[in-house]
């Protein structure tokens, strides 16, 4: 462990623990879970120890947090050890402690450890509804893991490390999304979940192309990786570059915190069990673009052109991502389109510049988003259990939620959707602690004054209202919908009647799942403290301040956050008329659907984006590739160019041209020929001897005669 | 002439005493001959461990040389010259490392005539260590020939149903791209008057136009073997039907020897053509990278997958290397390793499986997670290696050389590293495709018809080596470079006076 | 005296004679006879000579072809006895068994 730069004393030596001990809760859980899971209290000692890993890792971020404030904002910076050194490129592991990064690891590791907490009891449950105890062990892995790669994102000084945490929590999600791989949501044996995990690596990787382009472009402008290097270096720098930079790194962001165009992944990330929802996607992993954004203030701050495109998007993000949430009826991917809203919201309060804003928010949000998709988890356990204990009843010992098993009887046909919220209704009377958590969350997120996402919301408002208008009416509008939308939520979930019979029969969750929900309802009513808009309670404005650089403490703005409440108690109204004062009914379609027709059709369906996607991309590729494969590469290259152009034309010439033409008609005959001269010479000749004496004597009176004639006349 | 005193020649020449023991021990006696095939192999990779401890990372030329005249009749000057640098030191390791390895895996998968088998093998670890020692031009043709044989023996007898053919393709092919070298090395030999190719550098003076033919006769035999697009062929036939063995040292170190033979010869003998040659290496590479990547997602056996695979890494390597930068140089040579190791395992992997199934077709498998646990968990390891996950050991390499190549000078436009980083967003699309079809989703037909185990003690300990190095070159990767840096810088400080003088 | 040259022409009349005889005979005696013939021609001519330059190796090489002659037509009457033995005719056109 290397020490490096340390004036004052401070916890600064506990920034590697923050990846070290969801490390060690990692390994034990793998090495021993195993043998763990053998014994009676197995499951308790799996979850409670990576929870603890993971607690662990807060207080080393809350003591962190204090060093930093004890040394009056002074950023730390602690080597563990080199990385990659090669000529002017040198990447270490090191560790930046300052006020943003702590507040994002008391983020992550606070949420985190409550939403561990959570799962001890949610997934205790689940493995059993889907009968298989043993993966209790591996879910735990995987949620250490996925706090491991997040600290390493949120605690790296320089881009690169950032980078190995942002793939490697994209690979966590991978992994939990995919977590049930065998089924579809409903338990049938499906490729449904892996592919929704394949989806969003894959949307995850199309964003890391773009922060990788990002990388190079930086890296061969600035020399560096390092924050503090590249910030002092870049106002130096001609602005295009830094333009390209900052829009290649939007990509990222538009991957990594599901902006458009690439936000496609998160939605079908429901996949995974909710606590992977709330861990993933409402708290932490997808505000890692934000907080890329808010890291590159310096950056951002120099090129208002990026700084124009990441707004916008953010903001008709928000809006587009708002509207679907509006024709949902799984009540997590309601919670999931409006993840994708209120990202939208952070990504455009950091884009127009409002970074202690798109922080604040990212925090409330964290809050209240993972309270609400922890009150849904504890929603559809409700009917699972409701559920199963119908099957009971009706004499069908059926433990699975596995549709199609003998047990099933009547039910064979019928699968169960225990998060489909047209099979809810009237919950607040079965399930009174989880109806008053999701209201507060409701609340919070509807941004009702007092509570926590009101106060953040209402920043970000402001800012827009001051320098980016059209931001500022789309957001307007984003935030009418997110009302309305919850509204209907509530209203369709724990109002009117059970619209179907283990809604009736559902129960409430135990404490170990209630209990971490309080803390975090109290966190969503008293969040806002962090940054009320009045002199002197600018905390947050404060302690970013000593990161960010000078930031302008706007102050409470009566006519915005009138019309911003106003608006949203409208909503809250008219979903009322719509939905609360007329429950729906069992089979009744969406009170929505007749009046807003073709419009309600696009709601309900995403807009048809991904069908678009697909039909444009996704089945294009498989085309090319197959087309590649298939035809170029197998028959024409490899089949006709190689085996019968090259060896067929050698083949050819060997066997054809040479063989037969010059080798057997040519110079074989002319071999042939020779000896068929020889053969006829030698016939001539061979008449000579004919056995005859008397021809030889002959001969030899000749050959004297001749040989006396030369010598006499010579 | 004290052999006995030369490292490097007792590491390239152990291997035969292997083979001497195991000529004489009978073929019935299988376990006998694998044993003794693994002793010699772990010994070989011993010895090289000791090789290593008398290198000094710091010196960046030639080192442990062993050199004499062989061959001085009319005029020519051939002699037996072995060393070793930093551009060869790990290729050398990876070399011993991966033969025990793959002598490993055939236990239980190589049961017919064993003795020829590791004979063969064992034959081929010493054409492949004396490929990357050799510096005289003469034996280094010797060497890179004789790994063609018992290749084509190990790929002809051990192979699946179109084998003669696989291995007939390879060696055709091989050696047709290889003559052309020859005739590059006769010319250089004689206009030279010494094959010695250490001293030829130091002659440099070759005329810019010669160079450049000699630069594409080299670069045929090179590019075949590496292989670079289009003349890769040969690699899906190849792989398909080779015995597990036989795919491991073939996508571990044999296409590693077409990359070293760039590094090694063109390069730093032809440093005028190689500066004129970088872009449109460049080019191929990059296409060799994204046809690879699109061409493997199409494939459903898992086997010819992995071979295509091979193509799209390796388009990385020679991108890396000819952006004849510091970092596009080290990131290829690492990744040539990381390249072994990842292929390596994966070829490994799916030997295990397809020893218990026979069959690779991937839509009968599906949701072997469940039953075979533990080789999930290493095929994902793997996987996320190949498919260069930061942490492990892909990423560094491929990061390095993206790195490299956008802001390479040689190759001149960021574009080419552009197009190539989408090359990253199809890896991930063909290897998770892979992933899911065997590992994810509901059970596949191949486990109504067959009782699968997962991983037993022999197959972990095969890979086991390979999964340390993978996260160890992940996280501490410097190790690694340290071995190579000084002498990459040496090529690219003689590549920069080079492209100084040119202008 | 007589002049040499009468004896030569003798002796070249009894030559061609005696080739003759050998060529166109077809029974192996008559041949032999003819061959004697031709050889006691020569032993005219080289005792005629011998006479005309008073030297004694003509005479005595007569001597030599007398015995050798001798000798053959002894071998060579051997030879015709066998030959009718096996062959119960000595037609000399009948004996071409060498034939090639």
């Amino acid at each position: 462990m290397l020490l490096s730069e340390t004036t004052s004393n401070g916890f600064f030596f506990l920034a590697p623990w923050i990846v070290f001990f969801p490390l060690l809760g990692l390994l034990t859980n793998l090495i021993f879970g195993g043998w763990f899971m053998k014994q009676p209290w197995g499951e308790k000692a799996v979850g409670w120890i990576a929870s603890a890993a993971s607690g662990a890792a807060f207080v080393a971020s809350a003591l962190l947090a204090y060093s930093v404030s004890a040394a009056h904002g002074e950023m730390m910076r602690w080597t563990i050890g080199e990385w990659i050194h090669i000529g002017t490129l040198q990447l270490d592991w090191t560790f930046r402690v300052d006020s943003l990064s702590t507040t994002m690891m008391l983020v992550v590791s606070g949420v985190g450890t409550l939403i561990h907490i959570y799962a001890i009891g949610y997934m205790r449950e689940d493995v059993r509804f889907k009968s298989d105890l043993g993966r209790y062990q591996r879910f735990f892995v995987f949620f250490n893991l996925f706090i491991v790669a997040m600290m390493i994102l949120v605690g790296g000084d320089s881009y690169m490390m950032l980078f190995v945490g942002w793939e490697g929590v994209g690979l966590c999600s991978f992994l939990l999304i995919g977590f049930w791989y065998e089924m579809d949501t409903l338990a049938r044996p499906s490729w449904a979940n892996s592919n929704a995990a394949k989806k969003a690596f894959i949307a995850n990787r199309i964003g890391d192309f773009g922060f990788l382009i990002a990388a190079f472009i930086m890296f061969w402008t600035f020399r560096s990786f390092q924050f503090d290097q590249v910030f002092e270096a870049a106002k130096n720098i001609p602005p295009g570059i830094i333009v390209a930079i900052t829009l290649f790194m939007l990509i990222g962001v538009a991957g990594k915190s599901a902006q458009i165009p690439l936000y496609v992944w998160l939605p079908d990330a429901m996949a995974g069990p909710t606590p992977v929802s709330a861990l993933i996607h409402a708290a932490t992993m997808v505000t890692a673009g934000v907080y890329l954004i808010a890291r590159s203030a310096p950056l951002y701050s120099l090129v208002p052109q990026a700084q124009n495109i990441v707004a916008m998007t953010g903001a008709v993000t928000a809006l587009f991502a708002a509207t679907i949430a509006v024709g949902q009826y799984d009540i997590k991917k309601v919670l999931a389109y409006s993840t994708i809203s209120q990202l939208g919201f952070m990504v455009a309060a950091v884009g127009m510049g409002a970074y202690v804003a798109g922080m604040f928010h990212l925090v409330t949000h964290a809050f209240f988003k993972a309270l609400l998709f922890l009150s849904a988890g504890s929603v559809i356990l409700g009917l699972e259990r409701g559920h199963h204990h119908l099957a009971h009843h009706e004499g069908h010992p059926s433990t699975s939620l596995r549709a199609g098993s003998e047990h099933e009887g009547n039910h064979s046909e019928e699968v169960f959707d225990p998060g489909d919220m047209r099979n809810m209704g009237g919950l607040r009377k079965t399930m009174p602690v989880t109806f008053w958590l999701y209201m507060i969350g409701t609340l919070a997120l509807a941004g009702i004054v007092p509570f926590a996402g009101f106060w953040s919301k209402d920043e970000i408002l402001l800012d827009a209202n001051l320098h980016y208008p059209i931001v500022y009416w789309l957001l307007t509008i984003a935030a009418f919908f997110t009302a309305f939308y919850m509204g209907r939520q509530i209203w369709m979930v724990f109002f009117g009647e059970a619209r179907h019979e283990a809604a009736a029969h559902a129960e409430e969750s135990k404490p170990i799942i209630t209990a971490p929900l309080m803390v975090l309802a109290a966190l969503s009513i008293l969040g806002g403290a962090l940054n009320l808009p009045f002199e002197g309670f600018h905390n947050l404005t404060q302690w970013l301040g000593h990161t960010l650089g000078e930031v302008e403490a706007g102050d409470l703005n009566w006519m915005v956050a009138g019309i911003s409440t106003v608006l949203a108690l409208v909503a809250i109204l008219v979903s009322w008329l719509i939905y609360g004062r007329n429950p729906l009914t069992k089979g009744q379609p969406d009170p929505l659907k007749k009046p807003l027709g073709f419009i309600f059709t696009g709601m309900e369906n995403k807009w048809f984006v991904d069908e678009i996607y697909w039909a444009a991309f996704v089945d294009r590729y498989v085309d090319i590739s197959r087309f590649l494969a298939d035809v170029i590469d197998w028959r024409f290259w490899h089949d006709w160019f190689h085996d019968k152009v090259i060896a067929g034309t050698y083949n050819w010439l060997a066997n054809v041209a040479l063989n037969r033409y010059a080798d057997q008609k040519g110079i074989d005959a002319f071999a042939n020929l020779l000896g068929a001269a020889t053969a006829k010479l030698s016939a001539t000749l061979r008449k000579v001897q004919n056995g005859f004496v008397r021809s030889y004597a002959l001969s030899i009176l000749l050959g004297v005669v001749l040989i006396l004639g030369y010598l006499l006349l010579k | 002439m004290n052999f006995f005193s030369e490292p490097l020649t007792i590491l390239t020449f152990f291997p035969l005493v292997g083979v001497l023991v195991l000529l004489f021990l009978p073929s019935e006696k299988k376990n006998a001959l694998r044993w003794t095939a693994l002793i010699s192999s772990l010994l070989t990779f011993g010895i090289s461990l000791w090789a290593l401890t008398m290198f000094t990372a710091s010196n960046p030329d030639l080192q442990l040389v062993a050199k004499h005249d062989w061959i001085t009749v009319a005029g020519w000057n051939i002699q037996y010259h072995l060393g070793v640098d930093g551009l060869s030191i790990l290729l050398v390791l990876l070399t011993t490392f991966l033969t025990p390895i793959s002598i490993l895996s055939t236990w239980t998968a190589v049961e017919e005539r064993v003795k020829d088998f590791m004979i063969f093998f064992t034959l081929l670890e010493v054409g492949m260590i004396g490929v990357f020692l050799a510096q005289d031009l003469f034996l280094f043709y010797i060497f890179w020939e004789f790994t063609l044989v018992p290749m084509y023996f190990l790929i002809g007898i051990w192979g699946g149903p179109r084998r003669i053919y696989a291995a007939i393709k390879f060696f055709l092919y091989t050696m047709a791209g290889s003559i052309l070298m020859l005739l590059a090395i006769l010319w250089l030999g004689i206009a030279g008057g010494t094959f010695s190719v250490p001293e030829l550098i130091l002659k440099g003076g070759i005329p810019a136009d010669i160079q450049w033919w000699l630069f594409l006769a080299f670069t045929a035999a090179f590019a075949i073997k590496v292989p670079m697009w289009p003349l890769h062929s040969w690699l899906p036939d190849a792989h398909v039907e080779a015995p597990t063995a036989g795919s491991v040292i073939l996508a571990g170190v044999l296409l590693k020897m077409g990359t070293y033979g760039f590094l090694r010869f063109n390069i730093p003998l032809f440093p005028e053509a190689t500066l004129k040659a970088a872009p449109w290496i460049a080019l191929f590479a990059t296409i060799g990278i994204i046809y690879g990547a699109a061409v493997s997602y199409a494939q459903s056996d898992v086997k010819k997958l992995v071979a295509y695979s091979s193509v799209s890494h390796l388009g990385f390597v020679m991108l890396g290397m000819f952006a004849l930068n510091a970092q596009g140089m080290e990131g290829a040579i690492l990744q040539m390793i990381n390249h072994g190791l990842s292929t390596g395992a994966l070829f490994l992997l799916v030997g295990m499986i397809y020893e218990q199934t026979h069959t690779r077709e991937l839509k009968v498998y599906g949701g072997l997670w469940k039953i075979t646990p533990i080789y999930g968990s290493i095929m994902l390891i793997v996987a996320l290696s190949s498919m260069g996950l930061p942490g492990l050991n892909g990423f560094v390499g491929e990061f390095a050389i993206l790195l490299g190549a956008f802001g390479s000078t040689a190759i001149g436009s960021p574009w080419f590293a552009g197009v190539s980083a989408i090359g990253v967003i199809m890896a991930a699309i063909y290897i998770l495709y892979m992933f899911q079809k065997m590992f994810l989703g509901p059970a596949g037909e191949i486990t109504e018809h067959h009782k699968l185990r997962d991983l037993n003690l022999r197959e972990i300990i095969t890979v086991a080596p390979i999964l340390i190095f993978i996260f160890w070159i992940g996280l501490y990767p410097a190790p690694f470079f340290n071995l190579m840096a000084p002498s990459v810088d040496k090529l690219v400080a003689a590549l920069q006076t080079a492209a100084m003088a040119m202008r | 005296m007589v002049p040499v040259n009468y004896y030569i022409i003798l002796s070249a009349i009894l030559f061609t004679l005696g080739a003759l005889g050998v060529l166109v005979r077809r029974n192996p005696l008559i041949i032999f006879m003819s061959i004697e013939l031709m050889l006691n021609s020569a032993n005219l001519a080289m005792v005629a000579f011998s006479s005309a330059i008073k030297s004694f190796s003509g005479q005595i090489f007569v001597f030599f072809v007398i015995a050798v002659a001798a000798a053959e037509v002894a071998v060579g009457l051997a030879l015709i006895v066998q030959i009718f033995k096996s062959r119960h005719s000595i037609n000399v056109d009948e004996m071409n068994n060498l034939k090639g």
